[in-house]
């Protein structure tokens, strides 16, 4: 069905090639194994409080998913994802506090509110390309506290204080604490929500993206309406950053509107491109560079972080294009270099 | 009434400092076709150098000016190193390099001068009321600078050789090169021009909102829209754009949405200017061939 788009196959950056049926099996095992130790290790050895942050480097990279769906992979920069980790952690908080909701009831429905929410915002900005969605997000990320702290709504957000909510006891049969419990429900989550992706992108609509990204003319010119498939791509992007902030909000057990300021979003954006742009696993590497980063420069000052992430943001931009998941392509190529000379 | 004029009035002087962003926005933005999202700490942090060397005993104005001489030299700075080896980068590496330069002005400026909100001396502070009491000193007096910036930018442009060639170079970089202008250096001025104007801006609003390393990021956001409502390629525009956003702003907050929700009107103004018209009032409609 495809055989319209191969012309323009050329010109995509990751371009599937077709693999034989082994490859598949032992990427599967791979993941798989992958899977089985990040779940394993953690709930073995690792302490409350380190259970917690990598519960958070976990919503961190599912956030980071969504953000790369659109920038990476569909070309649009967005600079106010952390908005939308904003308004779903807002939607699970409210949800669970005020209507009695369990917390994995309230998931889709962050999903589905911010979702639409990006849809409403892409809109108007994505018709026109160019800086236009970044000027939009950015101011989105900056008015969003604000919004957050307006009086009117005080009696839904909690207002200045924001809000405490309960986090979800671990079922009885499973025997793990609730820091365990809460851990491996994110790290599947996370994992499923990242095969779906990968899957999606490997897909007609995937492709679809990809082109819009590398040549919109050629794109449109082969009859795909691409203002629709922008708006489209950065609502589900939307929609799955906000479900990774309705995550943070069960994780963290509580919201207000300061840890959702400006800086939130710049955060999710240094750690695309150190993770990877464009790439599906570089979102993890992005997470765990987020959550673990600042403990390391935090003992040099308070502003550390900020000048630290800003200076590796420029260096990863000139130096690491592909960032961290562009390592081991890197390497090899080294090596296969060495072995020509 | 009394109420009104003085709130049309107050929008006046603080869209004077939107104009001037805007105008600094828009400078870089014609000749690179990309947003300086660090515009705004790069500001405060020029502001932060007028203060360190007013604090060091410097009169006002000379520390003005050496803060401008600096800002500019920073600016030009910053082009030369870290925005010409991305010339020819993605779009996407552009806006990364800002967001980057925007981190390390924020954050050093958190190092270097404390997080602590400080007070910003006007040379325009007088005890009587003007015009009956309808305008401060400070009003009238940072009005009155932006003026005589906007138009001495003008009379650059339009009346000076340097102008000429720096309008050449962003209008059309290839035939400027064949005519002998040396672009590279254009946009360098440029981005020092821009730099220069952001500090005066700067320096014009801290007496009025105080400075702390926040205190830009919401004047930015109102220039985006200044500039957006204007036209992003049209220079007079901006300003225009940027002078009606604070009085709007003013207004605004005065008799619709309060003050909890100002940042929240700019962000309205600018999903209003891309669904409504998003070449803007005086910009170019912009048409791409299939």
């Amino acid at each position: 069905m495809s055989t319209s788009q191969q012309p323009i196959g050329g010109t995509l950056g990751t371009e599937v090639v077709p693999v034989a049926p082994g490859v598949n099996l032992l990427r599967a095992a791979i993941i798989l194994l992958a899977f089985a130790m990040a779940a394993a290790v953690p709930i073995a050895f690792a302490s409350s409080y380190q259970l917690f942050q990598l519960t958070l480097a976990g919503t961190y990279a599912i956030a980071i998913l969504g953000l790369n769906i659109v920038t990476g992979f569909n070309g649009q920069i967005s600079l106010g994802h952390g908005a939308f980790y904003a308004v779903g952690a807002y939607t699970t908080a409210i949800l669970m506090t005020h209507f009695d909701m369990p917390y994995w009831e309230t998931l889709p429905i962050a999903a589905v509110v911010c979702g639409v929410l990006g849809f409403g915002v892409g809109f108007p900005a994505l018709r026109l390309g160019g800086l236009y969605l970044a000027l939009t997000t950015f101011s989105l990320a900056v008015a969003v506290p604000q919004i957050l702290k307006y009086r009117g709504v005080e009696d839904w957000t909690g207002g200045v204080q924001g809000t405490f909510l309960v986090k979800p006891d671990a079922p009885e049969f499973t025997g793990l604490n609730n820091d365990q419990y809460l851990y491996l429900f994110v790290l599947t989550l996370a994992a499923l929500l990242f095969l779906m992706m990968a899957n999606l992108l490997h897909s007609r609509i995937g492709r679809a993206m990809r082109s819009i990204r590398d040549h919109p003319t050629a794109a449109e010119a082969m009859g795909m309406d691409i203002a629709r498939i922008k708006t489209r791509t950065f609502a589900l992007s939307a929609g799955i950053t906000g479900l990774a902030g309705a995550l943070s909000a069960i994780a963290v057990e509580y919201v207000a509107p300061d840890s959702f300021n400006v800086e939130l979003s710049i955060n999710l954006f240094v750690g695309m491109v150190v993770g990877g742009v464009g790439s599906i696993v570089g979102p993890i590497f992005g997470g765990l560079f987020i959550v673990f980063l600042p403990n390391v420069a935090e003992s040099v000052s308070r502003a550390a972080p900020g000048v630290i992430y800003g200076v590796i943001l420029i260096f990863f931009l000139y130096l690491l294009p592909q960032g961290f998941a562009g390592f081991p392509r890197r390497i090899a190529a080294l090596f296969r270099k060495r072995r020509q000379d | 009434m009394q109420g009104l004029a003085h709130q049309l009035i107050a929008g006046i002087a603080t869209g004077g400092i939107y104009a001037s962003v805007a105008l600094a926005l828009v400078m870089i933005y014609q000749s690179t076709h990309h947003l300086n999202f660090a515009q705004g700490e790069m500001a405060t942090f020029s502001t932060y150098i007028a203060l360190t060397l007013i604090q060091a005993g410097l009169p006002y104005w000379v520390a003005f000016a050496a803060t401008l001489v600096i800002s500019f030299g920073i600016g030009v700075f910053t082009e030369r190193i870290l925005l010409r080896p991305m010339h020819n980068a993605s779009v996407l590496a552009n806006v990364g390099v800002f967001i980057g330069l925007l981190l390390v002005f924020r954050n050093a400026m958190g190092w270097m001068f404390e997080y602590t909100i400080k007070s910003f001396p006007s040379p325009f502070e007088s005890d009587t009321p003007l015009l009956g009491g309808l305008v401060s000193g400070h009003e009238l007096g940072s009005t009155a600078v932006t003026l005589v910036v906007l138009g001495l930018v003008f009379v650059f442009f339009r009346y000076t050789k340097l102008g000429l060639a720096m309008r050449a170079a962003a209008f059309n970089a290839s035939s400027s090169k064949l005519v002998g202008i040396r672009v590279g250096w254009m946009l360098a001025l440029g981005w020092g021009l821009a730099a220069t104007i952001g500090a005066i801006a700067g320096m014009m609003i801290a007496p009025v909102v105080f400075l702390e390393p926040n205190m830009m990021l919401g004047i930015l956001l109102y220039a985006f829209a200044g500039a957006l409502l204007g036209g992003i390629d049209n220079p007079g525009g901006a300003v225009i754009g940027g002078f009606a956003v604070g009085v709007i702003e003013n207004l605004g907050g005065a008799y619709l949405v309060g003050t909890e929700l100002k940042l929240t009107l700019a962000l309205v103004i600018i999903i209003c200017v891309l669904l409504v018209k998003p070449s803007g009032l005086f910009g170019r409609v912009v048409q791409s061939r299939v």
